[in-house]
């Protein structure tokens, strides 16, 4: 086979793959854990200036006295880290103490292997002659159940971890996680499922270019199904006001109580790691990925200028998204749990559902009712799926499932149950 | 538990309205406040470059003194009411008799260890001839426990230092009428 691109000495194609998928792979974990660092610092500066505090703002470089905003504050955090005595309490299961953090890391890591950074590289630079798609895995079928697989596996991680600790109070963050993760997969897959029907595909990249094709993002055609994952993905990143299985105030740290040195940081970074993977999620599917109207188009043969537009707008946006990620941090307090429940499965899951149903009735009927009533298809699902959004809200607002009558109840003999003050239960 | 008991009154929480209940205020609310406190002028002193500056050095609760009056003699009248009111029992006089005739007794000593003091005033309080008081100075350091206790002409070396920026309390009293 003549070489279309430059000659890399290299003619196996297969090793051309691996290696491509090599490069990018050290591009991703370098990139992701340097991103990781710095926004572990800008979220400790965003915390401080929301308390009306300046926050982290002295590490600069080593032995001078250059400060630079406190940038070298992640080279001395990681440092510490490194160089902290690693404690192994005495009554933990020392094999799975030690693969909990392991599993977590991993799993965060591993998700990445399909998460689009952005869209291709122009054909120029291919070994193949073929466009470089900004994927590590490019072209599986099956990507978001990847993702959802993977994600899931985070879930062992905290129970594992909370389990060989040994300690109630890991254990107590373990439960509370386990039983919060698994109930924030529903909505979080009803509000993917809305996602698929629009595009067709299961493939990142796929959804991505169906909603720069028709330039209609998500969000607008069903808001209730944005809310839906959006909500889900914080309790799935275990974000505040969702951290219920860490509360520093009641349980000292969940379930990485125990745990010291570098295991904490691999168990600290997996969970900075998820709220990454959290807003690329919420970026991908529901904002658009890399498109913006006007500047990015659609096509799959781009050159340069445009390949690198693409990824400073995905990028951009899953930055304002962190960024809201950090600010949701300090704004609302944080849910009990009976509620945190609650939410799960009386709002969430209905509104899935409720999205599914619209959107499903719109891809099937759509285009003969727009053609009937003379509006483009797009616009009137964006009107219905605000006007669902709306009456949607109204009836979980009117019914309110999250009020509890935490009242005691009473029982005496020949009596059913009643709540100690009589009358009805709200 | 006992359901007939008149005594027990079940408190409920107040009902929500139709905003609360959609939790659409408390998100914007709690927004709000975040967005405006983010931006809002920063209250740290960044220490070793600036000072913190208390607004009324009087009611600061810093290291001692012990005041001196006109002639620059020792205040104190080894009267032991601070010793007596000190909680933490840091306070420890050796009293003699006075050199001058206006008064009886003097402190032969006066030494206060600073590291088991609370500064809670109360030394200050008790004090009838205002001679030992609290000055505002809080970066209190030492290379040992022994340099902590501070002795008589210690304090008296604080009152030096700080009397012209906090003016005893008495003087500011008669100063402001």
């Amino acid at each position: 086979m003549p070489p279309n691109g430059p000659t890399t000495g290299i003619d196996d194609p297969m090793e051309r793959v691996a290696i491509e998928a090599l490069i990018k792979i050290v591009i991703l974990i370098g990139g992701l854990m340097t991103a990781a660092a710095y926004l572990v610092l800008l979220e400790r500066r965003m915390a401080a200036w929301i308390q009306d505090r300046l926050g982290p703002n002295r590490v600069g470089i080593p032995l001078t006295r250059i400060r630079l905003f406190g940038l070298g504050q992640p080279i001395a955090d990681g440092v510490k880290f490194l160089f902290k005595e690693e404690f192994t309490p005495a009554h933990v299961d020392k094999f799975l103490y030690w693969l909990a953090p392991i599993v977590i890391f991993m799993a965060a890591m591993a998700i990445y292997a399909v998460i689009p950074f952005g869209s291709v590289l122009p054909a120029s630079l291919g070994l193949e002659g073929a466009p470089i798609h900004l994927v590590v895995a490019p072209g599986i079928d099956v990507g978001m159940i990847y993702v959802f697989a993977v994600s899931s596996i985070a879930a062992y991680g905290v129970l594992l971890g909370s389990w060989a600790s040994n300690n109630k109070y890991s254990f107590l963050g373990g439960m509370r996680s386990g039983a919060q993760l698994v109930s924030y997969e529903l909505p979080l897959g009803l509000g993917l499922l809305g996602v698929v029907l629009m595009s067709g595909s299961l493939r990142l990249d796929e959804i991505i270019t169906a909603q720069a094709r028709s330039g209609v993002w998500n969000v607008l055609v069903q808001p209730l199904g944005f809310v839906v994952f959006v909500v889900a993905a914080f309790a799935e990143a275990e974000r505040l006001p969702f951290d219920l299985s860490e509360c520093e105030q009641e349980l000292v740290g969940g379930y990485h109580t125990e745990y010291s040195g570098i295991k904490l940081m691999m168990y600290l970074v997996a969970e900075f790691v998820h709220m990454v993977t959290a807003s690329f999620l919420i970026a991908i599917l529901f904002l658009g990925g890399w498109h913006w109207w006007g500047l990015t188009g659609w096509e799959e043969n781009v050159g340069w200028p445009i390949a690198l537009v693409r990824i400073a707008v995905l990028l951009a946006k899953v930055l304002a998204l962190i960024l809201f990620f950090m600010l949701a941090r300090w704004s609302w307090p944080r849910f009990r749990f009976d509620q945190l429940m609650d939410i799960a499965w009386k709002i969430m899951l209905p509104w899935g559902m409720v999205n599914v149903v619209v959107v499903a009735f719109w891809i099937e009927f759509g285009d003969r009712i727009a053609a009937a009533v003379g509006v483009a298809n797009p616009v009137l699902m964006a009107g219905t799926g605000v006007v669902v959004l709306f009456l949607a809200w109204l009836i979980a607002t009117r019914a309110d499932p999250t009020a509890a009558d935490n009242r005691p109840v009473v029982v005496s003999p020949g009596d059913g149950p009643r709540s100690a003050q009589g009358g009805p239960s709200p | 538990m006992k359901d007939v008991d008149k005594d027990i009154v079940w408190v409920r929480e107040p009902e929500l309205g139709m905003a609360g209940k959609s939790y659409l205020s408390l998100f914007v609310g709690g927004f709000t406040t975040t967005v405006k406190h983010l931006f809002s002028p920063k209250q740290t002193v960044e220490s070793p470059e600036e000072r913190h500056e208390s607004p009324d050095p009087l009611l600061y609760r810093g290291v001692h003194r012990l005041n001196r009056d006109e002639q620059g003699r020792v205040k104190c009248v080894a009267c032991f009411l601070c010793a007596t009111a000190c909680p933490a029992h840091c306070i420890d006089i050796l009293a003699a008799e006075s050199p001058w005739p206006d008064r009886q007794k003097y402190p032969e000593s006066f030494t206060i260890d600073e590291l088991r003091c609370i500064f809670c005033g109360m030394c200050e309080e008790a004090c009838p001839v205002d001679a030992i008081e609290l000055t505002s100075l809080y970066d209190l350091v030492g290379k040992s426990r022994e340099e902590m206790i501070f002795d008589k002409e210690k304090l008296l070396s604080v009152y030096d230092q700080t009397k012209d920026a906090e003016p005893m309390r008495t003087k500011r009293m008669r100063d402001e009428g």
